[in-house]
């Protein structure tokens, strides 16, 4: 089974929103001058978890929700890829 | 903040080795792929500067170009290209015609994909001219060898699953400069009063760049310089369903899809975000311009006393992104220009080494030696983009010199295809010297015609009598367009009907209408049909048509 690519996609904005809001907690307000003072790293960054958790959420689900993991973690104990399936 | 590409290029390779191309796909993301193929620099800087240079009549691009053929792709192409199993377009043409129509055309595509990453290497060296303040001659070579390794190291294994990463990297990181630019302006309404100065100032009625049809009556009152008739027939059907019909570059990632219906909807379900692109990179464009024009200074000028047009997205992008979201920006625009360019090389290498290499000049050589002959079309595909690229830096406006290679290649190339998939008379001596005598003209045209206020060479005129001046370059691609689809057409019937046919109609099975059975349609709801969502497609398209008239 190929790996879908929400969870590549999921896991990569919400890693890089996150640094987003961080750096944009942390920042000097100065820097937002040229954004018409609004901190857009914190405000997009927020965008960016929120996409990144939504598409995190929607391969979960087509991975068949806790269910589908907890019987690849059975297939895995057993010996089995639980990629495979 | 540059760290963030670096991260972003090791997730990308680390995880490259669970994405197994070559299975079938689920629709979303070949649709996905599909227009992320086509979302290379071409068209966040092309049609960027498009959008500054000719206003929101850039859309046509979209909403008359790309939505009809897209439709006619996913509904009347694909079966062919999916039932034949044709790898690339000479692959096809040999099937359906002959060998010297593959490699007359395997040649001719050469040409295109030099180009193409040509002008994406032109991109991406500005870029770092603009972010690194290096001289342009050392961000091209620079650029040249990151393409080298990138390549070389396989960047290219998982193109399918990159390009949908692509595809919301720069959805995501263009979207905030659109927002904060459109706040700047004070909204639509302020955009157009911004745009109106531009239009008065360059000569034209205020609403010339913020209506796309209503000053098309003539070419002398809108600053694309066509009238309605060369536009419809010009872009929207000429050129504009020889690139999304032909290019295989785009039609190989429907081909991955895992059945005949879902490689059909393939197209369809691209056409759907396609739709609203012009909001992600035409809007820049007019943003940058509306600045450029109200508060001066905003677009460097170039060599020739106009605005380098190219410059719009990317000065924006430094006018309003801080550090931190400048860096995805940035990210994002270096992604789909470094992808441009390796998948065009990497489309030369295979179209030079196979199409060409080993069926005309070399046959029967061991796999090793076509090996090395990939390698040494890989380092020669990149120094010939060097010198397009510095052919790029003549004009002002990619996307003028992207539509003028398509012109010449994909204008005559669909009207060959149009007549071999749908005229099962169509002969190969006749595709052949239809293919030569729509290039020729196209040629012919280019050599004939120059835009207003260009001298004679790279732009055209190089005939020495100029017949024709044109209001602008893009003007005069859709009119080599339209000559060279016409000279084709009509010299391949011609032709046809004095030479006979050389395959017999088993032979052409699955790669003729008439000869090919007719579809069976899987089973499913209405609303999922490939027609429907065609049908819903037009419909959106003519009411944005409508809406910005």
């Amino acid at each position: 089974m190929r790996l879908d690519i929400r969870w590549p996609i999921g896991g990569l904005f919400t890693i890089t929103g996150v640094m987003l809001v961080i750096y944009g907690v942390v920042s000097d307000p100065a820097i937002y001058q040229k954004s018409l003072g609004i901190n857009v790293n914190l405000w997009w960054g927020v965008v960016l978890v929120v996409f990144g958790i939504l598409m995190l959420v929607l391969a979960h689900r087509a991975s068949g929700g806790w269910a589908g993991w907890r019987r690849a973690l059975s297939a895995e104990e057993s010996g089995e890829d639980p990629r495979v399936g | 903040m540059l760290g963030i590409g670096w991260a972003l290029r090791r997730v990308i390779r680390s995880s490259e080795d669970f994405f197994l191309s070559g299975r079938s796909i689920p629709a979303w993301i070949a649709g996905l792929a599909f227009i992320s193929a086509n979302l290379g620099a071409q068209e966040v800087i092309g049609m960027g500067a498009s959008g500054a240079k000719y206003g929101i009549m850039t859309s046509h691009f979209y909403w008359v170009g790309a939505m009809p053929a897209m439709v006619f792709v996913g509904l009347f192409m694909m079966p062919f290209y999916y039932g034949s199993r044709a790898r690339s377009v000479p692959e096809y043409l040999k099937l359906r015609f002959d060998e010297k129509t593959r490699g007359l055309n395997a040649i001719t595509f050469a040409i295109m994909t030099v180009f193409s990453s040509g002008i994406s290497m032109y991109a991406l060296a500005k870029l770092l001219e603009l972010v690194l303040g290096w001289s342009f001659h050392a961000s091209i070579i620079l650029t040249g060898v990151i393409v080298l390794i990138y390549i070389f190291l396989g960047g290219l294994t998982s193109a399918i699953y990159n390009e949908v990463l692509q595809f919301f990297l720069i959805v995501l990181g263009f979207l905030p400069l659109v927002l904060l630019g459109l706040k700047d302006v004070g909204g639509w309404s302020g955009l157009t009063a911004k745009l109106s100065v531009v239009a008065t100032n360059a000569g034209f009625q205020p609403g010339a760049w913020s209506h796309s049809w209503k000053y098309m009556d003539s070419p002398t009152h809108n600053p694309m310089g066509i009238e309605w008739f060369g536009l419809v027939m010009g872009l929207g059907f000429a050129m504009s369903f020889g690139y999304w019909c032909t290019d295989f570059l785009v039609v190989q990632r429907a081909m991955a899809a895992g059945s005949m219906t879902a490689a059909r909807r393939t197209p369809l379900i691209a056409a759907v975000p396609k739709m609203f692109m012009p909001a992600l990179v035409i809007l820049p464009g007019m943003l940058a311009i509306g600045m450029h024009a109200t508060r001066g200074g905003f677009l460097p000028i170039g060599s020739d006393g106009q605005p380098n047009y190219n410059l719009a997205i990317p000065m924006l992008l430094a006018h309003y992104l801080p550090t931190g979201l400048l860096g995805l920006g940035l990210t994002a625009l270096m992604a789909s220009f470094m992808s441009g360019m390796a998948g065009n090389v990497t489309a030369f290498n295979t179209v030079w080494t196979y199409d060409i290499y080993q069926t005309f000049l070399r046959p029967g050589k061991s796999d090793a030696h076509y090996l090395r002959m990939g390698h040494a079309a890989t380092v020669f595909g990149i120094l010939a983009s060097v010198v397009a690229a510095y052919a790029a830096t003549r004009f002002n406006n990619i996307n003028d010199i992207l539509q003028l290679v398509f012109s010449f290649v994909n204008g005559p190339l669909f009207a060959t295809f149009l007549l071999g998939m749908f005229w099962k008379r169509t002969t190969g001596h006749a595709a052949f010297s239809g293919l030569l005598t729509g290039t020729f003209v196209a040629a012919l045209h280019y050599g004939l015609t120059m835009p207003r206020g260009a001298s004679p060479g790279i732009h055209g005129g190089f005939l020495g009598t100029t017949l024709h001046v044109y209001p602008s370059e893009m003007a005069l691609n859709f009119w080599t367009a339209l000559f060279a689809w016409t000279s084709c057409f009509v010299s391949t019937i011609v032709i046809s009907l004095f030479t006979t046919r050389t395959k017999t109609d088993d032979e052409l099975r699955g790669l003729v209408y008439s000869l090919t059975p007719r579809i069976q349609e899987e089973a499913m709801p209405w609303y999922k049909r490939p027609v429907t969502l065609a049908i819903g497609i037009l419909v959106a398209s003519t009411i944005l048509n409508v809406i910005f008239w």
